[in-house]
């Protein structure tokens, strides 16, 4: 099957890619960008292990082909520490214990990245409604409620 | 996991997307708006469309705003958009409380209202919402533009009045009055999860009596419809428990329930008369 070339800019970085129309966004990353923080458990838009943040915007990267996503801002959990110092949330996860064997974490993290963005004040009601939106299998959800919390109080102290 | 092969078009006019849906209709080609249910659906391999055209980049199609009292709702406009009020008065806010029933926030900030109304799902809270307000369904081919009142659109589980070399461009849905009061409930196992039954209503109250009564429901037959005969026992009556448990009775004895291997009819019944009262009592509210 013929392979469009294409430029993909992830986490602020350039990526010249070949892939075929058909190939998801969170199987480039993975595959063809080299970015394995990523991870795909369903690969139909149940789980939410493969949420990114594309122009701004939460998204499920196994429902997306790589095709639509240029030109756009794409960022992945790679893209959330600054050098060495975790990102407030990455932070947050490992002191609440927000995470066991951490096969959901990435999807956790860029969903409520992008979501603390948008809202920054976000009420402990709401985000249990976002984070249904997500399946975590071993650690629960109360310290995964708990490390978000903590970090959208950070973030707004930082300011 | 891996969706069969296609070629992606990707038109920028509606002109353009019409032409290429016109040319691979025929070969099972499909329109891909938010992805949402099409990908899932690719990924299981139950479709296999050989060309998307994929309608994101096509001008003109995420117009959200009311013209001479009604909504129009493009076809690129997602789920999300109806987050804050997208609409004037208790329209708005209605679709807004509706909204926060679909899926999860990372599929809304994709899926699309007018994907919704194409895809047809008997649980889809926008095909219930456009039945309850007798949407107009706007669709465009080579043919020209034609406009299909609600009543006439919705044919079976999945199956509506477009013809596969259409592209819905807009959904248009009358505002309610701006005294109208609504309530919207449904049950799902799973938050987040297609509902098993809902059910809706708008109603405004004048001097103590209920009036312009629209009671529907979703999810619980092949396709969402209006209820004549509860709307018809709501209609003059003093609002409150007597005539909402009469509603409620009626709406379950109304239904001509789906089963499935895990739900049966009569579960669905019982379920839209609890719902049903539910709703009613976040008109009182
Ligand atoms: C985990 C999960 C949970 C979900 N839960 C719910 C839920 O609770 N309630 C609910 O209603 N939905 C739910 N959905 C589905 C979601 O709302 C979809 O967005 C919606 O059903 C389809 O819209 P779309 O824009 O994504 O369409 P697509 O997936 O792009 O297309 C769906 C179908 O409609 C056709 N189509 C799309 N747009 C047009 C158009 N403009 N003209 C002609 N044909 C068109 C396509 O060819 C395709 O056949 C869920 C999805 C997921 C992944
Ligand atoms: S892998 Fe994308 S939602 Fe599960
Ligand atoms: S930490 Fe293991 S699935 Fe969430």
């Amino acid at each position: 099957m013929t392979r469009q070339n294409m430029t993909l800019e992830v986490n602020g970085r350039r990526y010249d890619v070949s892939v075929e129309p058909r190939k998801t966004l969170a199987d480039t990353l993975r595959d063809d960008c080299g970015l394995t923080g990523t991870h795909l458990g369903c690969e139909h838009g149940v789980c939410g292990a493969c949420t990114i943040i594309v122009d701004g915007e939460t998204v499920r990267s196994c429902l997306m082909f790589a095709v639509q996503a240029e030109g756009r801002a794409i960022r992945t959990v790679e893209g959330l520490a600054r050098g060495n110092e975790l990102h407030p949330l990455q932070s947050a996860f490992m002191q609440h214990h927000a995470l066991q064997c951490g096969y959901c974490t990435p999807g956790f993290l860029m969903l409520t990245a992008g979501v603390l963005e948008q809202n920054p004040d976000i009420g402990e009601e709401e985000l249990v409604d976002i984070l249904s939106s997500n399946l975590c299998r071993c650690t629960g959800y109360e310290n995964i409620l708990k490390a978000v919390l903590a970090a959208a109080a950070d973030m707004r102290a930082a300011k | 996991m891996k969706p069969a092969p296609f070629i992606h078009h990707k038109p920028r006019t509606i002109e353009d997307a019409v032409r290429l849906i016109a040319e691979f209709a025929p070969d099972d080609g499909r329109i891909l708006a938010g992805g949402q249910s099409l990908v899932p659906i690719m990924a299981f391999r139950m479709a296999k469309p050989p060309h998307l055209v994929d309608i994101n980049d096509v001008a003109g199609l995420d117009r959200l705003e009311v013209v001479d009292g009604m909504l129009h709702v493009g076809a690129r406009v997602r789920h999300a958009a109806f987050r804050q009020n997208a609409a004037p008065g208790p329209t708005g806010a209605f679709l807004g409380a509706v909204m926060r029933n679909i899926a999860h926030h990372p599929i809304r900030t994709r899926g699309t209202f007018c994907g919704s109304l194409a895809h047809a799902d008997p649980a889809s809270e926008w095909c219930a919402v456009a039945a309850l307000l007798d949407a107009v369904l706007v669709a465009r081919s080579l043919d020209g533009q034609r406009e299909i009142p609600v009543r006439d659109y919705f044919e079976a589980v999945m199956t509506t009045a477009l013809r596969p070399d259409e592209i819905l461009v807009e959904a248009r849905l009358p505002l309610l009055a701006p005294d109208a009061r609504f309530g919207f409930c449904e049950f799902s196992r799973r938050s987040g999860d297609f509902a098993i039954a809902m059910c809706l209503v708008t109603l405004r109250v004048e001097q103590g009596r209920i009036r312009d009564a629209r009671f529907g429901i979703g999810g619980a037959e092949a396709f969402p419809r209006r209820l004549a005969e509860v709307e018809a026992i709501l209609d003059g009556a003093t609002p409150g428990e007597t005539v909402w448990a009469e509603a409620a009775r009626v709406a379950a004895a109304a239904l001509d329930p789906l089963e499935d291997a895990v739900t049966s009819g009569a579960y669905r019944r019982d379920l839209v008369q609890s719902l049903a009262l539910r709703a009613f009592k976040q008109v009182e509210a």
